[in-house]
């Protein structure tokens, strides 16, 4: 399938291209972060009526998840409401494109921090929390709050959004499976860029900044840290950067080489079947165990956490992999064919998202009208009883997701395994093993 | 700075603004109780003013388990108090007064220390002349040991002891029912010319004789709701908090005066004969009302009416005496 390039349609380009539209959208995003800290800090303690709860965690969660990165990839980075103030105070505007020098100390981020694995650290450090920072309303509150303040903390210390490209918890994963994703911002013609003078995506000019994701657009081969935020559509002199709809997973085509982004295939995988066996299945002793966090049980459960990420799956991985004898280092062969897991985790994600999202959607209704369980009724929806949705599709959806994921991994492993010139045997048959597992901790 | 700019700030900031304060606000100005475990605070707040003859609303809601709510003395049915909703309740106070409201449901080992009060200010148009409670004009030691020196070798039955009831050397006035034990009853028998046996018949038939099924029926619902989380079901001091309460009592007695003060942490058991048949209506009425004093056993004095804890003692012999049904 060819590319089909959205920005041609002149009604998408002038709105991407505008600040307005965005920054509409940025003001209900701030406004409704803002709102989640405080319906966190000052609402009900009782997770399934506090706003910050439900909206956060079941109705953003499954938007993210089932829609904006499968089919947006970055999507959610580009209206994300966390960079926000860090940028306009870094700025020293919330709109205007300036002709201003750079506030604050606009360091460069140390070589050693600039990759993903800091955002493994952060994701790894909420996932050993999730319980009770999914449960428990001032934890997702104080989270929140921090996440806000240390992106602006970095904000003034480091140039552009070193936040969301080294440390946000949640921007590793959407980048690693915006991927597979059928939406890309990339150049049109490279010749144009090998010959613009000044690069202004890059470096900024009278009509925007210089890419906030410390990317340069020229070069952007896939989509894993393009936060489309759409500002080098606004700086391009010569209008050279579209965005495409494309087939799905078309960047997985030239597998990554690069240890942090392999690990975070693993610790996406892994932790997608940690919950859904300690969050969705029968074992209480598991539960107990993650949400007493701090007791001997709770380091028990993150050892065990811990192990099976960084492991027992690339522990067994690696082992299949060992008799695929070429001439590439074994550390090289590791990182590309571990590429064949990111659509499997995607769709482990999915599966798993779609019990508790389904389960636990009537909630939000709740929510809507008594954000902050006070008994208030905004919109005579708050006493809308506790309902779990479509059930009897939610085994089918789940299977078909794995399955599809299976087949959509095994497609992928084959084109990894020819780049690298192994056979894709060992990848294929350990997908099929942990698509297996998975199967049968869901189902 | 240039005009759009200068709006996007406006519009920011307002944003901003509106996203904290509004919440804020409207939440300040949403007055709601909160219950949540003794141990994690009780009731928020805890006092509560109102007046007389205007209808008071309160708003509840649990921050953690299923509580219920309830105003001692007053005629009203308890109300669930659940986690993340908010429960609505009008209450219309009578008279002035400290009014005790109460957790309801057994939400946890300190379930019982979960109350507040209510202040109810203003006049009222009947002031009530106020007695001392029974054990007071008796002049009774709650505390002292009560055991009955001699207990019956079978379960007493009223319907046997009813057809010996015929010249007693006492009457078998409330008064009498009230002031004595069991035992005593039994000990006033002793020269008349019945066997043991028969005597301890007898008290269960005047026991039963001072009270009336209604009142044992509601006497029963009392004990169902607000003792036998202790006290247990059928009486035996094993309801589902005695093992915990057992255990609290004993971590708690150690930097006390030791083992004796530990039995107390035990829930009394009723169907034991030595302690139940040696004490009055009188002294259970004292212990009911007043409370343990540093055990688990709560005073009620605030919260059942004098009636209620009659049907309650009634009730309670009930675990001693075979009644006629």
């Amino acid at each position: 399938m060819a590319k089909i390039e959205l920005t041609r349609n002149p009604f998408i380009k002038s709105a991407l291209k505008s600040r307005y539209p965005q920054l509409a959208v940025f003001i209900i995003m701030l406004v409704g972060y803002i709102f989640a800290i405080l319906a966190g800090l000052i609402g009900t303690p009782v997770g399934s009526h506090n706003f910050s709860i439900v909206f956060v965690w079941i109705a953003w969660w499954a938007i993210l998840i089932l829609v904006a990165v499968p089919f947006f990839g970055r999507g959610w980075c580009a209206v994300c409401p966390i960079p926000l103030p860090g940028e306009w105070l870094q700025r020293g505007a919330v709109l205007s494109p300036p002709d201003k020098r750079p506030k604050w100390l606009n360091l460069r981020v140390p070589k050693m921090f600039r990759n993903i694995w800091l955002q493994n650290i952060s994701f790894l450090l909420l996932a050993l929390f999730s319980s009770v920072l999914l449960t428990t309303p001032n934890i997702t509150g104080i989270v929140l709050a921090a996440m806000l303040f240390a992106a602006i903390g970095l904000s003034t210390v480091f140039e552009r959004r070193a936040f969301c490209r080294y440390l946000c918890p949640v921007g590793g994963f959407i980048g690693l499976y915006s991927q597979t994703a059928p939406i890309e911002l990339r150049i049109k013609d490279k010749q144009v860029c090998v010959t613009c003078e000044g690069k202004p995506c890059y470096n900024g000019s009278q009509t925007g900044y210089g890419c906030p994701w410390d990317v340069f657009p020229g070069g952007l081969t896939k989509n894993t840290y393009c936060g489309l935020c759409m500002e080098c559509i606004r700086t391009c002199p010569h209008d050279n950067i579209a965005v495409n709809l494309r087939p799905f997973s078309a960047d997985l085509a030239k597998p990554s080489t690069r240890m942090d982004e392999a690990f975070k295939a693993f610790i996406m995988l892994g932790s997608a079947m940690i919950y859904a066996g300690v969050l969705l299945g029968p074992w209480g002793m598991f539960k107990d165990a993650a949400y007493n966090v701090g007791s001997s049980a709770w380091f028990v459960y993150a050892i065990i956490f811990l192990a099976i990420i960084f492991v027992i799956l690339p522990g067994f991985f690696t082992f299949g992999i060992l008799n695929t004898k070429n001439i590439l280092p074994l550390k090289q062969r590791f990182a590309s064919l571990a590429t064949a897991l990111i659509p499997l985790g995607l769709m482990f994600w999915v599966a798993f998202s779609l019990s508790f999202v389904l389960t636990n959607a009537s909630y939000i209704l709740a929510a809507l009208s008594d954000p902050l369980g006070l008994g208030w009724n905004l919109f005579g929806t708050a006493n809308t009883a506790w309902q779990p949705m479509l059930t009897t599709i939610l085994a089918p959806a789940q299977t078909l997701a794995l399955v599809g994921g299976l087949i959509w991994s095994v497609r992928t492993a084959e084109k990894a395994a020819n780049e690298v010139k192994v056979s894709s045997i060992p990848v294929i048959v350990y997908s099929f093993i942990v698509t297996s597992i998975m199967l049968w901790l869901l189902l | 700075m240039n005009r759009s700019e200068f709006l996007s700030r406006i519009f920011v900031i307002t944003g901003i603004i509106l996203a904290i304060g509004a919440p804020l606000i409207f939440w300040t100005r949403t007055p709601l109780i909160h219950a949540r475990m003794a141990e994690n605070g009780g009731w928020n707040p805890d006092i509560i003013q109102a007046e007389v003859s205007q209808p008071l609303h309160l708003k509840l809601t649990s921050d953690d388990v299923m509580h219920g709510f309830a105003v001692g003395q007053m005629d009203m049915d308890a109300v669930d108090v659940e986690p993340g909703k908010v429960t609505d309740i009008t209450l219309t106070f009578d008279k002035p007064g400290i009014y005790t409201f109460y957790c309801t449901r057994w939400c946890g080992l300190n379930h019982w220390r979960m109350r507040g009060t209510i202040e109810v200010s203003g006049s009222s148009s009947d002031p009530e002349p106020v007695s001392p409670p029974l054990y007071v004009s008796l002049n009774l030691n709650l505390d002292a040991p009560h055991d009955a020196p001699v207990v019956p070798r079978s379960m007493p039955s009223a319907i046997s002891g009813q057809q010996l009831t015929t010249d007693l050397p006492f009457d078998q006035s409330t008064d009498y029912y009230r002031a004595n034990s069991p035992y005593q009853a039994f000990t006033d028998l002793s020269n008349t010319a019945r066997t043991e046996s028969q005597r301890w018949d007898v008290v269960a038939s005047i026991w039963q004789s001072n009270t009336t099924p209604e009142s044992l029926a509601n006497g029963k619902q009392l004990y169902a709701q607000n003792c036998a989380a202790c006290h247990g079901e059928t009486g035996a001091g094993d309801g589902v908090f005695a093992d915990d309460l057992a255990q609290a009592g004993e971590a708690s007695m150690q930097t006390m005066s030791g083992a004796e003060n530990m039995m107390m942490q035990t829930p009394v058991d009723f169907t034991n004969p030595t302690q139940m048949l040696g004490a009055s209506p009188a002294l259970l009425q004292g212990k009911i009302l007043r409370g343990g004093m540093g055990t688990g056993m709560p005073m009620w004095g605030s919260i059942f009416t004098e009636e209620q804890i009659w049907d309650l003692i009634a009730y309670i012999y009930s675990f001693q005496f075979e009644y006629q049904e």
